[in-house]
């Protein structure tokens, strides 16, 4: 710790960093201010800034528009709200489906082969996980056609990395004495798995579902957007068409059940801890 | 082997793993309402399957672009789309976590007066209530297209996510070190540097780092509604079916998200 000490060795005063900790931390800071400036300018190189001053008085005349809602096209979403309930539910079932043994191939203590196989399924993971579900909902679009179908891929295909990762993370840090105890009456490797760490992976294999559940729910709201699917495309066709009344619905439709999953997730989650 | 009946042996001699579910009947209801609603859902997903048919040839494509992928033909608008979600991920999480920072003092009970935890805590309420594509299309309406609107619209959902953790974690504090710091006679900013920053700081980098992955996901994704960024260059070959150029897309967005997590995960091992 560093003191500042008077010519005559009278310490003055305590510091929390040393002369050069100081100067390190402020070129950092210089550092990431420049670096901040210089991609603002990067950035809003092609920016219209008459559009920018013109900001408020948009927002102010689609806030307008958007009231009052029109109530009577909630009668409309009961069909499109169904369809995205379904996306997010199969397609996170699809997901544990294939996220689980995707997560039992990762873990480096289950796994069958730390050189070959691990590396594979960190891999799908990897690439799971980075792409986001409207960008998997593009592709899908693209392969299947719009429709359901391709939310529910889309979905699935976003949810394995999200599932497998934090699986394999919760077996890689399971109680081994268990596994131990259970492998030393003379049981199998199924048997191990059974009794040894299934059971001691369920509170978290549960609350990571519903936690992905909870999260595929928002993000299959706008999935439409791309085509696939659900409330988003009754957004898409209202905005379309600027029917910003009808958005209105739509806006806290989407609130409602995004609110009405947390209340569930909440609860379930709850009862499983 | 012949086992020998113990005198006492009114025990059952099997035994079974709890279930999961205590009583028979509610056991019994949640399978037949599962698949109830299986058979429901499934029923109401229509299919086009001509259409699938036709999908698994693309599907092929696809895939085969993935292994030749095309960076040349299209790299000039790749490399504007990659410049364009660089410097907006940049740009909206340093703006994001200045902003956050004051946001998730005031949403800290222990830190906060009670007026000042709400209007925070409608802040971030408010940032969190909706996906960022949607509010991406409010602030493409608002601002017009490119990636302004973008940079706001990860703004805004930074603050969103990085105030609420930060400040549910500063609520977690130990209070005995801002007690000692509070008795030195330390005003309320000196409590917060010395007490409340020492102990939150090694989270805010953590998450800080965590997000700049995220908004570079996301990035990707506000371009589709004409935010700025790689989701439009990629929406874009995704149109022409150019699977190649798209495949080369993808295989960017994947090393650069790596990448980050590569480096976060060491700079979080540097500060802790």
């Amino acid at each position: 710790m560093p003191v500042v000490t008077s010519p005559a060795g009278q310490p003055i005063h305590w510091r929390l960093q040393t002369r050069s900790q100081q100067l390190a931390a402020w070129l950092g800071w210089l550092a990431l201010v420049a670096l901040t400036v210089f991609c603002w300018r990067v950035m809003t190189a092609g920016t219209i800034w008459a559009f920018v001053e013109d900001a408020p008085r948009q927002a102010a005349d689609i806030f307008g528009r958007m009231l009052p809602p029109r109530w009577s096209y909630a009668d409309r979403l009961w069909l499109p709200l169904w369809d995205t309930i379904n996306i997010a539910t199969l397609g996170t079932a699809l997901a544990i489906v294939l996220g689980t043994p995707l997560a039992f191939l990762a873990a480096r203590n289950t796994t069958p082969s730390t050189l070959l196989v691990r590396p594979i399924a960190l891999l799908i993971i990897v690439s799971s996980r980075s792409i986001n579900s409207l960008i998997w909902g593009l592709l899908l679009v693209a392969v299947l056609g719009p429709g359901v179908l391709a939310g529910i891929v889309a979905i699935a295909l976003r949810s394995i990395g999200f599932i497998g990762k934090l699986l394999y993370e919760a077996i890689e840090e399971i109680d081994e004495t268990q596994v131990e105890a259970i492998r030393a009456t003379g049981a199998g490797p199924a048997q191990v798995m059974a009794y040894g760490m299934v059971p001691q992976l369920l509170p978290a294999f549960g609350t990571i579902c519903v936690f992905r559940w909870d999260i595929n729910i928002r993000e299959s709201t706008v999935l439409g957007l791309v085509g696939a699917g659900g409330l988003g495309l009754a957004l898409e066709a209202s905005l379309n068409v600027l029917a910003w009344p009808q958005v209105t619905v739509i806006l806290l439709m989407i609130l409602a059940t995004v609110l009405i999953s947390e209340w569930v997730t909440a609860r379930v989650r709850r009862a499983i801890i | 082997m012949e086992a020998r009946t113990l005198p006492q042996a009114a025990a059952p001699r099997t035994w079974r793993p709890p279930r999961l579910i205590e009583s028979g009947w509610t056991r019994w209801a949640v399978a037949v309402g599962v698949l109830a609603y299986l058979a429901l859902a499934l029923g109401s997903i229509e299919v086009n399957w001509t259409r699938v048919v036709e999908g698994v040839a693309r599907a092929g494509r696809l895939f085969a672009g993935f292994l030749t992928p095309d960076f040349t033909s299209r790299w000039g608008d790749i490399q504007a789309g990659m410049i364009e979600s660089l410097t907006m991920t940049v740009t909206s999480t340093v703006a994001g976590i200045a902003l956050s920072v004051p946001v998730a003092l005031g949403a800290a009970r222990n830190i906060a007066p009670l007026w000042l935890y709400a209007v925070c805590r409608a802040i971030i309420a408010l940032a969190r209530s909706f996906q960022e594509v949607i509010i991406a299309i409010f602030f493409v309406a608002m601002f017009g297209f490119g990636p302004l609107a973008g940079f706001l619209t990860l703004s805004l959902s930074t603050i969103g996510f990085l105030a609420k953790l930060l400040a549910d974690d500063i609520e977690e504090i130990d209070p005995v070190q801002v007690e000692a710091v509070r008795a030195t006679g330390a005003g309320f900013w000196q409590v917060i540097e010395y007490a409340v920053s020492s102990q939150v700081m090694p989270r805010l980098i953590g998450l800080s780092m965590y997000r700049v992955d995220i908004n570079f996901r996301e990035s990707a994704v506000v371009g589709i509604v004409g935010a700025g960024g790689i989701g439009a260059t990629l929406n874009t070959a995704l149109d022409r079916y150019e699977f190649d150029s798209a495949a080369a897309i993808l295989l960017l967005i994947i090393a650069i998200v790596m990448l980050c997590e590569y480096a976060s995960s060491f700079i979080r091992k540097w500060t802790q």
